[in-house]
């Protein structure tokens, strides 16, 4: 039921293509080395530019489970690693005493055994699974600590855990990590060089109006053209937060919803909520800025030839 | 290196590109990108993995390897360009140099090069050992440009001696922010703690000692990460020195530390500072800095840094403080604005004021006027000479600062 990893670059590229995942041959690149060498992808890149979706569209295609670690300060080895079931070992503890075992090595070596390990994510992609080798997401790195990041060393290297109690456990076939990172703060190098790295930019126009057509197929090409240029100009701008390529498709699709062929002055203000997410950036746009971003995107696209 | 093996179908024989990879890299390295051995063996494995079909895949394949951090792909960029136009490092080099021998309708090299990679490609440090007998042009030092040096005005420090050492160290382990500690989400044993912990407990049940003993934790706490943002204008520049060594010592006491310095530009020093030896650090500081004693521009400077840096270094309920005068030569020009913007992104805001001779302060000042509104935390200072008296005055017990509430509810009004 799962797909074979891709042999060459186009293939990946083809890969991606499949899963509705509009890719650039760079990102193809990491990607078919890090799936053919086995070792991590770390991707950075802003908010919204499709860091996560890539581990997405690999589990789908590929036919594999995804097993995902969101990651938040504080995280720790008990709710990313492993946790033992202490209640059921309390209750093993009790049955044993009921039966008259009076040989508390014995019961020391019961309960420490597979049957009351509780699986968190990071055990979890170690285990043999259905669909062949896990797709392993570890989103959002920089939001965990430092000691975390320390700990994750191990796993993405050697792919194995240690658990005191039991001994070494090692993936037999080492699962496909991507780790994502909004770079809230800079990621140590060690765990760096253990990975494939790649920013994940924002598309060039073309490219996200080929994203616009897949990803928000109902709306009309002219309208997606408008959006894509007016965007793309926003990111030019000094903004607090410039529209990542998810803001560029909820936009879209909002502005399909409301039956809107064509941008104008007036939607576009009611709408800017749906790109801008600060409040200076939507107050400094609304009005004449916006109109007048509007006037030169459309002249760029009724310049250009449709298709 | 050489006795890679053989691959077949594309893949160039090891040898040969094997050596270029190295040179590559060091090349990389003496431009200042952190590459190991580790990343070129990754790097030659990538490339027998890839092929060399193209040109663009070969980039990206490197790419993947070598680069690490955003800002590296500038460099990466400039230095693959320019490496592997001929795989002959040093005859290329000539080819770069010499004008005459320029190559024309190389679009790549139009931009000036960087100055750290100019100084990488210099032979006698990468040079492939095949021409390694052929003596370096003198030329070439000549041909370079410093079109992309900036003029700096360096800052002479004077050497630290040991007692200022010593007392610099003792005044920051006083140093108590009005700051608490933060409790995180992490746990240490404690006996009287108010969670009990189960795998601890339950660990224990492994040794054969008896009845079940409970063992206890509590949440860790520990200081927020904070950042410092100094004002280094001339204005200030009798305390320049005293500062650069209070962030030098707090960087090296605590982590997550991260220290700015600015006037008319936003300058990150904490990589410099992390350096143990604070003659050392607060050398390597101050070529880093180009504006010493200049000019203020806060206004900008927070924009920069509100832009460029705050989502990076204010997360996890940073702290963030701010040493400055608030004497702007923009005429506070979008500040306000800006402090607004910094005050919200941070968990707290501290504002160190230092240039007070006289007891009696009022915010009369348009850059002082426009930031007091946006402070959780006003310290205003006079007589501020020494390090211990400047963790003093941070470190003085917050409560409710009544002036602060006088002066923003005064200045909202107006």
């Amino acid at each position: 039921m799962s797909t074979p990893k891709p042999t060459s670059i186009d293939a990946t590229l083809d890969l991606l293509k499949r899963g509705d995942y509009v890719a650039d041959r760079s990102l193809a690149t990491v990607l078919f080395l890090a799936l053919k060498l086995g070792r991590p992808l770390f991707c950075e890149g802003e908010a919204g530019v499709g860091k996560t979706e890539i581990a997405k569209v690999l589990a789908a295609t590929l036919g594999r489970p995804l097993i995902r670690l969101q990651c938040y300060e504080g995280l720790d080895a008990s709710s990313a690693v492993y946790e033992w079931n202490y209640a059921r070992q309390m209750i093993e503890i009790r049955l044993a005493e009921a039966q008259g075992v009076q040989d508390r090595n014995q019961i020391g070596s019961e309960i420490f055994t597979e049957r009351f390990l509780i699986r968190r994510p990071l055990l979890e992609a170690l285990q043999p699974q259905a669909g062949g080798a896990p797709v392993l997401l570890i989103d959002e790195l920089d939001r965990t600590d430092e000691p975390f990041e320390a700990y994750l060393l191990e796993v993405l290297s050697d792919f194995q855990v240690t658990i005191p109690e039991l001994g070494t456990v090692k993936a037999a076939e080492p699962p496909i990590v991507i780790v994502t990172s909004n770079r809230t703060r800079e990621i140590h190098d060690a765990l760096k060089r253990r990975c494939f790295y790649h920013w994940v930019d924002y598309p060039d126009l073309a490219r996200e109006i080929e994203i616009l057509k897949v990803k928000a197929p109902g709306v009309p090409e002219r309208l997606s053209r408008q959006v894509v240029g007016f965007v793309q100009e926003l990111r030019k701008l000094d903004l607090f937060k410039a529209p990542g390529v998810a803001e560029s498709i909820d936009w879209a699709t909002a502005l399909g919803e409301l039956d809107a062929l064509d941008l104008d002055p007036r939607t576009v203000n009611d709408t800017l909520g749906v790109l801008l997410k600060y409040q200076d950036d939507i107050q400094r746009l609304q009005g004449s800025e916006a109109a007048e971003i509007l006037r030169k995107v459309k002249s760029e696209v009724a310049g250009q030839p449709a298709g | 290196m050489d006795a890679l093996p053989d691959t077949s179908g594309g893949t160039p024989r090891g040898g040969r590109i094997a050596r270029n990879l190295v040179h590559f890299a060091r090349t990389l390295r003496t431009a200042g990108l952190r590459v190991g051995p580790g990343q070129v063996l990754r790097a030659i494995e990538a490339v027998e993995t890839v092929g060399l079909r193209s040109r663009e895949d070969f980039y990206w394949t490197l790419h993947a390897v070598f680069v690490n951090r955003r800002d590296q792909r500038e460099i990466f960029d400039q230095a693959f360009y320019v490496y592997w136009r001929n795989p002959r490092l040093l005859e290329r080099m000539m080819e770069m140099l010499l004008p005459s021998v320029g190559v024309p309708g190389e679009p790549e090299s139009r931009k000036p090069l960087n100055r750290r990679l100019q100084e990488a490609l210099q032979p006698g440090r990468g040079e492939a050992p095949a021409d390694a007998d052929e003596p370096p042009e003198v030329e070439i030092e000549a041909t370079f440009t410093v079109s992309d040096r900036e003029l700096l005005q360096k800052k002479d420090f004077e050497q630290m001696s040991q007692a200022e050492i010593d007392q610099a160290l003792r005044a920051i382990q006083r140093l108590r922010l009005p700051i608490p500690e933060r409790r995180t989400r992490r746990f240490r044993a404690s006996p009287r703690g108010a969670r009990i912990d189960f795998r601890a407990t339950l660990r224990r049940a492994r040794n054969p000692a008896g009845i079940l003993e409970l063992r206890r934790r509590e949440p860790r706490r520990r200081p927020p990460p904070l950042v410092i943002l100094c004002d280094i204008s001339g204005s200030m520049s009798r305390y320049t020195r005293m500062f650069l060594r209070f962030m030098h010592a707090i960087t090296n006491d605590r982590d997550r530390v991260q220290c700015f310095t600015f006037g008319t530009r936003l300058h990150n020093i904490t990589r410099a500072l992390r350096r143990r030896d604070v003659d050392e650090a607060l050398a390597k500081a101050s070529t880093q800095v180009a504006d010493w004693s200049g000019g203020t521009r806060i206004g900008q400077t927070l924009h920069e840094f509100n832009n460029k840096w705050s989502r990076r270094v204010l997360g996890q309920g940073a702290v963030a403080l701010l040493i400055t005068d608030g004497l702007d030569r923009e005429g506070a020009a979008g500040l306000a604005e800006e402090m607004d913007r910094l005050h919200k992104s941070c968990r707290r805001l501290v504002w160190l004021n230092p240039l007070l001779r006289f007891g009696g302060y009022e915010p009369k000042s348009q850059g002082n006027k426009a930031m007091l509104p946006h402070v959780d935390e006003f310290r205003p200072v006079h007589n501020l000479e020494s390090l211990g008296e400047l963790v003093a005055a941070l470190s003085a017990a917050g409560g409710k600062d009544l002036r602060l509430a006088r002066w923003q509810t005064g200045l909202r009004k107006e």
